[in-house]
């Protein structure tokens, strides 16, 4: 039976309108709402599954960051998690740790730890980079399926229905794998006031990317964040013929 | 006076060529065997932006058609052809490889692709390989070494500097003109032979949409639904209307989960961005996530009955009407 690592990050949460700093260096974080990025919970929620289907044997959920990503493990662990692993990247190191840094520990953890399968959500939704998933795949040399939403179990082998562009794709890949999740993959449960208590007793691990030899130096230079263009307030217009003339004054029709 | 300026000038030019011919960027064609993908186009401009000579890898089991259009865009130097069965399906277990194997052999300073579902799967993996950390759907490119692109679903900026030596991208086709495919006539050579066969992963099967309708990322018009259309037959009122515009119809992730479309049709954080002259939105509320895949399309049309959806705060023209009586009117009047 398979052991799995789920990789998790703790991020402003989904609902939140989020605020520029005014000196330009980022996003405003401190007494915002957090939460666990959606699509992890995806990533969860699918290895528990393995885990009730008696296709695994054990989910370990993986977060990089600050302290606080502890309670991201917590609700990891009350989803039905295993046991966790906390990364401790101190708050401003961890402002500026990039996927290629996750991918290498999320690659050591993995040898370590023995897993056969890693899997991540498919984007943060706060870098939108996209990138963990595949760059764990490249360093470890497995095969990576990205954008899943369905896997099917096989023989040292999964059967992975992949979002594309132009619909939907199949693949077979080996395991051990690296599996990145998409938001059809499935519905994440909720964490249930009884198995909150119970995941406050299981184990947590706390290391450091130090210990893991892995070296975080930022390899992008963030110059400066800034808001988007705010678009020109538009009009609210009385009825069909009205928009029409304006969809031909501007050229539309 | 003149002939100094003249000097200067010229000075200036060899000046910009020399830091020019320093950068040479390779482009990951994507194609599927039979035609290329409008999004390397936009990939071929955001290299031209980056200056430089320009190199197109075409691979695939079939790259002839495609690499000899391909050859036919102005400012490519040269296009390498992979053409092997090891390339079935356009795995990154296979590909990744080889752009390797093409990179030890020409040290490209940019590898560029589109940010589309190919791209996005195949490049990391690629920079993974490099030890190199790329960077995402860039909307901008400031210098050889400096971008632009979106963070938190759109609602924020970010310009980075890339400090590896290998600058590793994917660009928004939205946010680059397309480059077109005539003007030049680059030559054709074979990329680096080896043996690209991954036996990690094996391609069984595609089911694509089939639509008469244009692409919906290259459409200059789009009619998009959401849950307000209650039901899957009720998308026949979009589809009449998509037609009269000659519009691609798209979704909001609601209509998705609801299942009234097929799941490469949501437009959003994590669906398709989009950027049309046209974009109608039916029966859409506004949330972030959509917003973040439409909110740069030149003029936004909304037609909602709630008077308070956050979809007519970035619309130009909205309409407070029920759908199902606004949406056939439109259709028969135009």
């Amino acid at each position: 039976m398979a052991r799995v690592l789920v990789g998790i990050k703790r991020v402003i949460d989904y609902a939140v309108k989020i605020r520029v700093k005014s000196d330009k260096s980022g996003v405003v974080v401190d007494g915002v709402k957090h939460s666990m990025n959606p699509f992890d919970e995806i990533a969860i929620e699918e290895a528990v599954r393995m885990k009730e289907k008696k296709l695994a044997k054990e989910v370990i959920a993986v977060s990089c960051g600050p302290t606080a990503s502890q309670e991201t493990i917590r609700t990891a662990l009350a989803m039905g998690a295993d046991k966790g692993i906390h990364v401790e990247i101190s708050g401003n190191e961890a402002e500026f740790l990039q996927p290629i840094h996750v991918s290498k520990i999320l690659a050591k953890l993995a040898q370590d730890e023995k897993v056969d399968l890693i899997i991540v959500g498919k984007q943060a939704i706060d870098d939108d980079c996209n990138q963990t998933a595949q760059m764990t795949g490249g360093v470890l040399g497995w095969p990576t399926a990205t954008f899943c939403s369905k896997i099917e179990h096989g023989q040292n082998e999964l059967t992975v229905t992949r979002e594309i562009d132009g619909g939907l794709e199949v693949v077979k890949v080996k395991t051990p794998a690296v599996l990145s999740a998409d938001l059809r993959l499935n519905e994440p449960r909720y964490a249930t006031l009884p198995n909150i208590m119970k995941a406050k007793k299981k184990p947590v691990k706390k290391i450091s990317p130090k210990d893991l030899g892995i070296d975080i130096t930022p390899r992008i230079q963030i110059i400066s964040v800034e808001d988007p263009p705010v678009r020109q307030a538009g009009s609210i217009l009385p009825d069909v013929d009205t928009l029409i003339s304006k969809l031909k004054e501007g050229g539309h029709l | 006076m003149f002939a100094t300026y003249c000097r200067t000038l010229k000075t200036n030019v060899n000046f910009v060529s020399i830091l020019q011919r320093l950068e040479s960027t390779l482009v990951i064609a994507e194609h599927n065997n039979e035609a290329v993908s409008p999004i390397t186009q936009n990939a071929l401009t955001a290299a031209k932006k980056i200056g430089g000579d320009i190199t197109v890898l075409v691979a695939g089991t079939k790259c002839g058609p495609v690499s000899e259009k391909i050859s036919k865009a102005k400012d490519v130097a040269r296009v390498l052809v992979a053409e092997s069965d090891a390339f079935k399906g356009f795995t990154p277990e296979s590909l990744a490889p080889l752009i390797i194997a093409t990179q030890k052999q020409h040290n490209f300073s940019h590898i560029v692709a589109g940010a589309s579902a190919f791209g996005k799967a195949l490049l990391p993996r690629v920079a993974a390989s490099l030890d190199i950390s790329p960077a995402s759907d860039i909307i901008g490119i400031t210098s050889a070494d400096t971008f632009v692109r979106t963070i938190y679903a759109g609602n924020a900026i970010q310009t980075l500097k890339i400090k590896d030596a290998i600058k590793i991208i994917s660009i928004r086709g939205t946010s680059f003109e397309p480059a077109a495919l005539e003007g030049g006539s680059a030559k054709i050579e074979q990329a680096p032979a080896g043996d690209y066969k991954s036996t990690l992963i094996e391609f069984v099967s595609q089911e694509l949409a089939k639509s008469d309708r244009p692409e919906l990322t290259s459409a200059k018009a789009i009619v998009s639904g959401g849950r307000g259309l209650k039901s899957a037959d009720n998308f026949k009122l979009l589809y009449d209307l998509a037609d009269k515009l000659n519009a691609a119809v798209g979704a909001s992730r609601a209509a998705v989960d609801a299942g009234y479309v097929a799941n490469d049709l949501q437009i959003g954080q994590t669906g398709k961005i989009v950027a049309p002259n046209l974009y109608i939105a039916v029966g859409i509320s506004g949330a972030i996530q959509h917003l973040a895949g439409m909110k740069d399309s030149k003029t936004i049309v909304a037609i909602n009955k709630d008077p308070d959806a956050p979809i007519f705060q970035v619309a130009d023209y909205g309409l407070v009407q029920d759908l199902f009586k606004a949406v056939p009117e439109l259709t028969g009047k135009l």
